[in-house]
């Protein structure tokens, strides 16, 4: 265990947690939008940056990355950390102005869209916050998706943005995206579902009759545990 | 060659080389490093070899090719020995002239010699001219001295001597002791002192560990780390040898970009010429200790120079950075325990092993010893590459070296660093050059790239150029970055176009200390360097842009309009001849005119003009 102050509380904390860790469990807020309990952390959407002092050196370090430490003094809402996080919110709502969710998140921490940056058009809602494409390949673990080109061109697609087979429709990228970016349509019926350019049939389940899964996703799942397709043909509520 | 068993063996081989070779025997060495490989030197190499063969003169005259010289703005370059005369800017068939007179004859070709600007005198011998005459050329001296694709030559001049000390009369804990007391500082950016970082990796737990060497040298104009490692590839193979054995490695890679081929064919012979002498792989030297090296080719990302970037090319991974909050010495490449130094960085080892840390650390300042090797460019006489103990002001290396500005025109900046250095104004001209005052002007170090500009460079769009270049070279993995640095480069674009807005200076200015505290690498968080630097230093010109519309060095188009002077013009017609649209025109001996509304500011005729008669405002 060791002991740091976060925001001027005295806090006691496990060794090997993230501030952010440590100041969640504590009730302290830390914007973030590429942090997920499920997921490892990556440090790319830097809102999350705090301001800490270890004996003379005061620093920024990204919550999500940095190992709380004895005596270390957290200040989470530093005016260099709100600068730092408000221009970052500024960036995101320029390169993505109809996203709600930032829209809501600017709102709360009082941040106005700077003027002098022209809203981009083709953006869509896409931050690159890449819990998509950590999803897919960790949680998921069929890295269906990924990244191509670099810096201002960088975006999230499937292999040469064609058909992915390694796809199994399963969603998982879509419910983890933050901003809403990622459409997945499901037909009026339910009998299909449509996701980064491929329609996956649904799978019907056995006692309630509804469609409740892709047919790939169930295979996959089959083939990965080893539980049979019959025990996979129900539903979560009918379970 | 046949292996080497024991460091006695080693100097035996020196010393028959050494004595193979009669150091009064003409020898012409020609440069040929990618600079004067692009004049077309391969041409002068082959025509050598034919009229050598012609006139049965092989055996007679030494004929070596060598890495580059540095001094690239007057290749190619061939140096006669014993006397060392130097020739310049030689013909492509001049070979058989410069043997029947030269070399036979001992007669000096007058074209082909150096001439002093500022003196008017013609030099003869190498050592006189200026150029060379100012450095100290340690690391980079001995590029003229071999042929990078023979380790004989290599070991004729003493090469491995270092490696052969360290490895038999020195424990790992002294050699790194001697590299902290030489105070040797990484060349590649950051200056963290080597010794600390070879300590911390012997240090650490974990194995295997790994030695790499960063040759992903990627500032635009910068080029000392290709002229090492395909001038003298033995030279950092032998520094890297002595890292490894110091930090208890057995497997180093070099990170050497794919634009290089000519430094990856070298150090690629060099690796397989180490291994057959027994100075690389199982037991060098018959010392017990193994050690081998793999070259990865990088794509040529300018981040995959940060070392968490070039650990994830390496392991084959996109290269993007990551917070760096465990050091690499613990866990860096496949999370293993892993010095990662420069080209330079480790060709100054050798050096430090051989003569001692004493020595070494005689040259430089109290912060920063040794010498830096600067590739200068630019608005600048002499281009090319300079080798000077740290703490040279920066008007000798301009020019006492680089020998001033071209076209008499006046000094304005220096930017040194690379794209995320600083620009230098020229109040520090009479500035000694090292790591610390570098960076307390708002600069630094870099790798060493040092880009002169002139009176007719605009600030402005200096600061645009490479806040462009760090655009396309951002990973985008962060947002400060990614959208950061492109919205600074949009606003400076308004700016040079006459869109600028009143508190755009402020703004950018809020903006970069955002990004500076907010970026995940050193790359984003230095990338607003040249706007900060040239706000800094040269806010006046930021604000004539915005306020008056104007550009005081007449460089942004949007701003400026371009006219003849009624007094200077003489009617010569050369501007109308020259003028692509047909904008300049007029009657011979009669003052002649300019066409706003069909001038593309192209800059044609003021370059022309001999009477400087063409006015941008």
């Amino acid at each position: 265990m060791v002991n740091l102050t976060i925001d001027n509380k005295k806090i006691e904390a496990e060794a090997g947690k993230t501030i952010l860790e440590v100041a969640r469990e504590n009730g302290i807020v830390i914007p973030t939008l590429c942090a997920h309990e499920s997921l490892e952390p990556t440090g790319s959407c830097r809102l999350c940056v705090v301001e800490v002092k270890h004996g003379k050196r005061t620093r920024i370090v990204t919550s999500c990355l940095y190992e709380v430490a004895e005596g270390l003094i957290v200040d989470t809402k530093s005016e260099r950390v709100k600068a730092a996080r408000s221009l970052v919110l500024q960036l995101l709502l320029a390169r993505c102005p109809q996203s709600e969710q930032l829209q809501a998140m600017a709102k709360e921490m009082g941040v106005e869209p700077e003027p002098r940056f022209t809203p981009d058009k083709d953006s869509n809602k896409c931050i690159l916050c890449r819990m998509c494409v950590r999803t897919c390949e960790k949680i998921v673990g069929v890295s269906a998706i990924g990244f191509s080109y670099r810096g201002t061109e960088k975006n999230v697609c499937t292999p040469f943005q064609e058909d992915s087979v390694a796809c199994i429709g399963c969603g998982a990228c879509a419910y983890v995206c933050p901003t809403g970016h990622i459409e997945m349509e499901t037909t009026e019926s339910g009998d299909a579902r449509k996701i980064w350019g491929r329609t996956f049939k649904m799978k019907t389940c056995k006692v309630c009759g509804r469609y409740f899964a892709p047919e790939d996703q169930l295979t996959y799942i089959s083939k990965k545990t080893g539980t049979s397709a019959d025990d996979l043909a129900v539903c979560v509520s009918c379970r | 060659m046949t292996k080497i068993k024991s460091f006695n063996e080693l100097k035996s081989v020196q010393e028959r080389l050494k004595a193979g070779r009669d150091p009064k025997k003409p020898c012409i060495t020609i440069c040929v490093g990618t600079g004067c490989l692009a004049y077309g030197t391969q041409k002068l190499v082959d025509n050598f070899r034919e009229e050598l063969a012609k006139r049965n003169l092989a055996g007679k005259i030494d004929f070596r090719t060598t890495g580059c010289h540095g001094f690239c703005e007057r290749g190619p370059m061939v140096v006669i020995h014993p006397d060392k005369v130097f020739y310049q800017r030689v013909g492509l068939t001049d070979a058989g002239e410069i043997i029947d007179k030269t070399v036979l004859k001992g007669e000096i070709i007058d074209r082909l010699c150096y001439v002093d600007p500022a003196t008017g005198q013609k030099v003869i011998h190498e050592d006189d001219v200026p150029f060379y005459k100012k450095q100290t050329r340690l690391v980079f001296g001995q590029n003229s001295k071999v042929d990078p694709k023979s380790l004989e030559d290599y070991l004729a001049i003493g090469g491995y001597t270092a490696l052969g000390k360290a490895l038999t009369g020195m424990k790992p804990e002294a050699i790194i002791q001697e590299v902290i007391k030489a105070n040797l500082r990484g060349r590649g950016g950051g200056g963290f002192p080597a010794g600390w970082k070879w300590d911390s990796t012997r240090k650490a737990k974990g194995d295997p560990k790994y030695v790499i060497c960063n040759a992903d040298e990627g500032d635009p104009g910068a080029y000392m780390d290709r002229s090492l490692l395909e001038g003298n590839p033995h030279l950092v193979l032998e520094g890297m040898i002595i890292g490894a054995y110091a930090i208890g490695s057995s497997q180093g890679y070099i990170y050497a970009r794919n634009e290089y081929p000519l430094a990856i064919e070298n150090i690629t012979l060099a690796i397989k010429q180490a291994r057959e002498a027994g100075l690389l792989g199982e037991n060098i030297l018959g010392s017990g200790f193994s050690f081998d090296v793999k070259i990865n080719r990088g794509g040529g990302a300018f981040v995959c120079g940060e070392s968490s970037a070039l650990f994830a090319s390496l392991e084959g991974r996109a290269g993007e950075p990551r917070a760096k909050y465990t050091h690499a010495t613990d866990k860096g490449l496949y999370d293993k325990p892993t010095n990662l130094n420069n080209v330079e960085t480790w060709a100054n080892v050798p050096f430090i092993i051989d003569k001692g840390a004493d020595w070494y650390a005689s040259m430089g300042t109290a912060g920063s010893k040794g010498t830096k090797i600067f590739s200068l460019v630019g608005k600048i006489n002499n281009t090319g590459l300079v080798e000077v103990p740290m703490g040279t002001k920066l008007r000798e290396i301009v020019f006492d070296i680089g020998g001033g500005i071209p076209g008499g025109k006046k000094f304005k900046a220096i930017q040194t660093g690379g794209p995320s250095g600083g620009c230098i104004p020229e109040k520090y001209l009479d500035m000694g050059v090292d790591f610390d005052e570098l960076t307390k002007i708002g600069s630094m170090m870099g790798s060493g790239g040092m880009i002169v500009m002139d009176e007719d460079n605009c600030m402005v769009n200096v600061a645009k150029y490479f806040t462009n270049f760090l655009v396309s070279e951002s990973c985008g993995k962060c947002v400060p970055c990614r959208e950061g640095i492109r919205r600074m480069r949009d606003i400076l674009k308004d700016i040079t176009e006459g869109k600028g807005k009143e508190g755009d200076v402020e703004l950018l200015e809020k903006m970069a200390t955002a990004i500076i505290d907010g970026a995940l690498c050193a790359l984003g968080s230095s990338a607003p360097n040249p706007v900060l630097s040239t706000i800094r230093y040269f806010r006046d010109e930021y604000v004539a842009h915005i306020k008056e519309h104007r550009c005081p060095a007449g460089v942004c188009k949007d701003l400026i309009t371009y006219s003849v002077s009624a007094e200077k013009c003489t009617g010569c017609t050369v501007c109308s001849k020259v003028c692509p649209t047909g904008a300049a025109s007029g009657e011979r001996k009669q003052v002649h005119k300019i066409d706003v509304a069909k001038c593309t500011k192209c800059g044609a005729c003021r370059e022309s003009c001999k009477f400087e008669a063409i006015i941008v405002r």
